[in-house]
């Protein structure tokens, strides 16, 4: 067994509002520099809905993840090693800026200088790339809240697994529905992106996962780009390197959430250690598609498990973060509760971000489904859904409902469990048959309605020591260390000649 | 027109003088570039900028002047096998022709270049000066190339008969400008467009060639890096 940690993250999409402080946050703080306003680490889509950048689902077109070829075995879908030589200098799959948007700002000074007149002066749009005035036709959320239905959500790939009548019924007007997908760089325990490239410029890092981007090394081949299937690698256009979401390790290294999280208005992220074995990972990653949302939980280890401590002890994971791990939120959802899901594993690259997906709309299909008092009929509107469970399952379950619908049962029934208590409209008995038929003990239920709806900051973010600055004390002396190092740059990341 | 003394010493600073300041420009410079600002080593992709048209230039460009590089080091290298090659017309024929198709898909392609630099306004915001400097001279090599290679045959002969044991003189540190003196005066710009571009290499994007991936054939799939007592292991 080799044990390794991982920090790792949950959101809680039922929680989700969709106000973007996330996206903001993280725009502020990392990606406000030229070449890169048009990156979004952190951005949050409507779905249905053609997503960021446009239909960045569709595989067929971006090549992105993992593919088994004839022989089984995994190989990157966009190119294999030969072909990434004799591509290097043209990529077939690389999205354009046309797949984003162009990045625009407005001139604002000439609200300032507009000669007096009849009518109101107006700041137009100039491009941040070119500066030249521009007409706006797109943005990093065109489609944000179904805004262009016919034209985004409709397009969405993951509808290609609904019926005909199931999609026209998801967009009558009076049943429309949508739900919040913000999304971050997954930090893969298989990440293409760090295959793919040619420089080995990209790297996960040891002691804790984040998956990075060495800037000296990257080379602008562009690899990473279309690899990663979640388009989480963003080039910039500017400098000439890739660059991706760092999870604020620079925050983390200091006991800080990242910004998105710590910003985050509706309280849907969690954030926490993950063990896992890396001896299985090879195996795991080779699973049939209907066994890897398995695979990956059982790869998951126990952290109060004392086998695994001892494992964890000779594999070099320091003490303090097995501790972290057992405190670790991510590890009730993933792992006890099993309500929390990763997104699209059939890309093969093992997201360690996993999701609560929606049940909110489930719930607002019948108005009478609340004073229901038989459970199985309550379980049956999971069915009559508004967002289609095949819908879901093509996002969180690679096409396959099972643990989707064991997630979901639980969470309707700590709903009605709650609301009996609460409200009181439901008979205790009832909510509690509910409970033992979705398999969910009364203090589980407890343990996930607090930490769902009552979650503090520290019960929200259990961060582990990152002991850098220890493990540099190995390699050198510091105050040594101390006179040659700054923060990032001694030279100014200037653009190459 | 010109006295054979300064003959004599223009071909001394051209051919003698130029490639040793070339090549010594050429080293110190990458390797100070590489030491001070290892972030500028980039390819500096414009294809995120715009794809259209980028395969039509980049492809046929990069595939034709990486097989006339090749030839140009063969026929430095080993000499001998090209004249031997040479003597039969029909072998002659096919080597020229290669050449020649080569030479033309570099010209078309680097056409196409600079056509979609000057096509693009996004691209133009990220062209530089060096880069105009640069694609002179690459296109004053290319032009040059493909006019020795259309009307001065047989380029490829005389290549391995004369031009490579002078730069073998060069590289033994005992330079001899006899077997080149006598070569047409396209030939000559051509040479010494090619030294400029020794020069100017360390100071434009054409760093990209130096840093070619290689570690990617043999290395591990994923790559993982540990501060920690198990830093530097590489692999899952
Ligand atoms: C194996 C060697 C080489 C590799 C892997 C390589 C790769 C690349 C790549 C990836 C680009 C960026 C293309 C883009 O805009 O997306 C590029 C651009 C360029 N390369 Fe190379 N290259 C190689 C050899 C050469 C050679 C030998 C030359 C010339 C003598 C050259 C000259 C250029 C020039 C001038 C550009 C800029 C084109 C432009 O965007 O206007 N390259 N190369
Ligand atoms: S989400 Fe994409 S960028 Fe992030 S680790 Fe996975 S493959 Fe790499
Ligand atoms: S800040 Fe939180 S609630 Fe708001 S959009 Fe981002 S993830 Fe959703």
């Amino acid at each position: 067994m080799d044990v390794r940690s991982q920090i790792s993250m949950v959101f809680h999409l039922d929680k989700c509002i969709g106000c973007h402080t996330c996206s903001i946050a993280c725009k502020n703080i990392w990606t406000d520099r030229k070449g890169s306003e048009y990156m979004w680490w952190n951005n949050v889509e409507t779905k249905p809905g053609t997503g960021f950048p446009t239909r960045w689902e569709d595989q067929e077109t971006y090549r992105g993840g993992w593919l088994k070829d004839e022989n089984g075995k995994l190989k990157l879908r966009a190119m294999d090693k030969k072909r990434t030589l004799f591509n290097m200098f043209h990529n077939p799959s690389q999205p354009s800026i046309d797949d984003y948007y162009e990045p625009w700002t407005y001139k604002y000074d000439e609200l300032f200088n507009a000669p007096e007149g009849d009518d109101q002066p107006t700041a137009r749009p100039i491009s941040m790339i070119t500066g030249d005035y521009m007409d706006i036709k797109a943005g990093p959320n065109w489609d944000d809240d179904l805004s262009g239905s016919p034209v985004y959500a409709e397009n969405d790939p993951n509808l290609e697994s609904l019926t005909p009548e199931q999609r026209e019924q998801l967009f009558a007007i009076e049943r429309m529905v949508m739900f919040y997908f913000p999304r971050i760089c997954n930090h893969c325990l298989n990440p293409s992106c760090v295959a793919s490239c040619p420089s080995g410029a990209l790297y996960k890092r040891g002691e804790d996962g984040i998956v990075l981007v060495d800037q000296n090394r990257c080379r602008a081949w562009r690899a990473c780009i279309s690899a990663c299937p979640y388009k989480k690698t963003y080039y910039n256009w500017h400098t000439g390197k890739s660059e991706k979401c760092i999870l604020c390790f620079p925050r983390l290294e200091t006991g800080q959430a990242p910004a998105c999280f710590h910003s985050c208005v509706g309280r849907i992220r969690y954030l926490g250690v993950l063990l896992y074995d890396a001896d299985k990972l090879e195996e795991v990653a080779n699973l049939p598609q209907d066994q890897l949302i398995q695979g990956q939980r059982d790869m998951i280890l126990n952290p109060h498990d004392p086998e695994v401590i001892a494992a964890a002890r000779k594999s070099g994971v320091h003490d303090s973060v097995i501790e972290s791990a057992q405190k670790s939120p991510v590890y009730k959802f993933v792992k006890e509760w099993g309500i929390a899901l990763p997104p699209h594993i059939e890309y093969r690259t093992l997201p360690m971000l996993f999701y609560v997906p929606p049940l909110l709309p489930v719930m607002s299909t019948h108005t009478d489904g609340l004073t229901q008092n038989t459970s199985e009929k309550l379980f049956h509107s999971i069915d009559e859904a508004r967002v289609p469970m095949e819908f879901l399952a093509s996002i969180f379950g690679a096409g396959d409902q099972s643990f989707l619908r064991t997630g979901l049962r639980k969470q309707m029934a700590i709903r009605m469990y709650r609301r009996a208590i609460t409200v009181g409209d439901i008979e205790m008995k009832v909510a509690e048959q509910m409970l033992a038929e979705s398999g969910c003990s009364k203090d589980e239920a407890d343990a996930i309605y607090k930490m769902t709806a009552l979650c503090t900051f520290d019960d929200r973010f259990v961060i582990p020591p990152m002991h850098r600055e220890e493990a540099l004390e190995m390699l050198k002396e510091p105050h040594e260390h101390k006179q040659e190092a700054g923060f990032g740059f001694r030279t100014g990341p200037k653009r190459g000649l | 027109m010109f006295s054979d003394e300064f003959l004599g010493d223009f071909n001394n600073l051209m051919f003698v003088v130029l490639p040793y300041l070339s090549f010594v420009v050429f080293l110190l410079m990458t390797i100070q570039r590489y030491r001070t600002q290892t972030f500028t080593y980039s390819s500096l992709s414009s294809q995120f900028l715009e794809n259209k048209h980028h395969f039509w230039g980049m492809v046929p460009f990069h595939y034709g002047v990486l097989a006339i590089i090749v030839g140009h080091v063969v026929g430095f290298l080993i000499p001998g096998s090209v004249i031997a090659w040479n003597s039969q017309p029909l072998r002659l024929y096919i080597l020229e022709i290669s050449a020649l198709v080569c030479g033309i898909l570099t010209v078309v392609g680097f056409v196409n270049v600079i056509v979609r630099r000057f096509r693009s306004k996004k691209i133009m915001t990220v062209t530089t000066t060096a880069d105009w400097i640069l694609y002179a001279i690459l296109l004053l090599q290319f032009l040059s190339g493909v006019y020795i290679a259309v009307f001065e045959r047989w380029g490829s002969s005389w290549y391995a008969s004369n031009a490579a044991p002078y730069l073998w003189s060069l590289l033994k540190l005992s330079p001899d400008t006899s077997f080149i003196v006598a070569l047409p005066a396209m030939v000559k710009l051509h040479m010494v467009s090619a030294f400029a571009l020794i020069a100017l290499f360390p100071f434009t994007r054409l760093v990209h060639i130096l840093v070619i991936p290689n570690p990617y054939f043999w290395r591990r799939t994923q790559v993982v890096r540990w501060v920690g007592p198990r830093r530097k292991r590489i692999g899952h």
